[in-house]
């Protein structure tokens, strides 16, 4: 969630004091996403540093400043609308890694890992549809930001489902009968060949 | 205090021999009225079987099964027969509504086929179907109906009456996420009033809705959720 371009949307409709965008942010987002004043203030400081923002004339004290979006900040915010997201994962995600690691372990039971995780994700959907379904029907933004979440964590079981099947399906491991002998070092003169 | 379900060390062999094939083993479950309950498992997993054993539309090889306290097994055929008109319901992921009949006619019909007349039934249908806010598609056709609808109304013809056990099977399958979520919130709204619910599914976001999820794997119970700790620990965690 970029907090600064939330900041600056809240701005679009007229000027605000800092307490009342922390108010509207957590309302907008269905209080899923809490926001602390102190975030709000460092992240105006900022967008005011950058141009994206200004303030009234003379106050000095951060409750009392009244911000407004400027015309530079607008089209920042036009922009970022627009900007398609990173949707390239982390390079390592950890809960692959884990179940990568589970895999070298002998005589560890995999599945029982998989659904240590399983079981853990699910009960997260519980919560998040817990939200949903406790909230009012008319609140379109929570009902969104649940969603996310949701789909979210169901491609994480879907992708242990799939992690199941295929390792359902694989050949039991050939024991290594190799002792474990130090490797040589590759020569360097083998590689350039 | 008596379960709705029970499913006490309850197994099923299909085949012998060599083609033997254990479709669930030593199976233990209660659920009780209020309750919804999620079976997940993959494919082969036992899950259906599970469903249609629990719904006395096949019997266990070994093991019991009590519905409100009653074992299936003590009960002569056309007792049982009694007991899946009267106390179970059914959903399927295709819905099941005979076509020809309007959707109060197809809600009411378990209770006239229990000798209820037709305008008893037909009120005792409509104030189901207004409860749970469907009673606007009464008199609309099974046909004339979209796929949100048809489950909607299936749903309460499986509660239809004094029904004590929802069973459904993949009941949102066929449904885009939206008229899905509809469905299970009916089917949550609907254990809400009291019946127990029980829903096979693969897909993880309808299992969520559920208050206790248990999986399966192979046949047999491996894990189930323990209850969720409400949602405020979300906020909490951040």
């Amino acid at each position: 969630m970029s907090v600064p371009h939330a900041l600056l949307a809240l701005l679009s409709d007229g000027p605000k004091y800092g307490l009342r965008l922390q108010n509207e942010f957590e309302s907008r987002t269905g209080e899923v996403w809490p926001l602390n004043v102190g975030q709000v203030y460092t992240t105006l400081q900022r967008l005011e540093r950058d141009g994206l923002v200004e303030t009234d004339d003379g106050e000095s004290e951060r409750s009392r400043k009244r911000y407004r979006i400027t015309s530079t900040g607008e089209r920042e915010l036009a922009d970022w609308l627009r900007t398609p997201p990173d949707l390239v994962p982390p390079p390592r995600d950890e809960l692959v890694i884990k179940v990568l690691v589970a895999l070298q372990i002998p005589g560890i039971d995999i599945h029982a890992i998989l659904q240590v995780h399983r079981r853990h994700v699910i009960e997260t959907m519980q919560r998040y549809t817990q939200v949903k379904a406790a909230a009012d029907e008319e609140d379109l933004a929570l009902a969104l930001v649940a969603d996310a979440e949701l789909f979210r964590l169901e491609a994480i079981i879907r992708w242990l489902d799939a992690a199941d099947a295929r390792l359902k399906q694989r050949p039991a491991p050939a024991p290594t009968a190799e002792p474990d002998v130090p490797l040589e070092p590759t020569d360097p003169m083998e590689v350039s060949q | 205090m008596t379960s709705a379900l029970e499913l006490r060390q309850v197994s099923k062999v299909y085949g012998s021999g060599p083609t033997e094939v254990h479709a669930l083993c030593e199976v233990e479950l209660s659920v009780e009225r209020g309750e919804l309950v999620a079976i997940m498992g993959p494919s082969g997993s036992g899950k259906s079987t599970l469903l249609t054993i629990a719904g006395s539309l096949e019997q266990a090889t070994s093991g019991q099964v009590l519905v409100d306290g009653v074992d299936l097994a003590g009960i002569s055929r056309s007792d049982q027969a009694r007991m899946r008109r009267r106390s179970i319901g059914y959903v399927f992921q295709d819905f099941n509504l005979l076509a020809g009949l309007t959707a109060v006619e197809n809600v009411t019909l378990p209770l006239e086929l229990d000798g209820i007349g037709a305008k008893a039934a037909r009120a005792t249908g409509l104030e189901a179907m207004q409860q749970l806010d469907v009673a606007a598609h009464a008199d609309r056709y099974a046909d004339e109906l979209s796929g949100g609808e048809r489950q909607r109304v299936a749903i309460t013809r499986a509660v239809v009456g004094e029904r004590g056990l929802l069973l459904a099977d993949e009941p949102t399958g066929a449904l885009d996420s939206v008229n899905g979520e509809a469905v299970i919130r009916l089917l949550r709204g609907a254990t809400r009033r009291g019946v127990a619910g029980v829903v096979v599914t693969h897909e993880a976001q309808l299992a969520s809705w559920a208050d206790r999820v248990v999986f399966l794997r192979d046949g047999r119970v491996v894990d189930q959720t323990v209850a969720p700790p409400g949602p405020e620990s979300l906020l909490a965690a951040r």
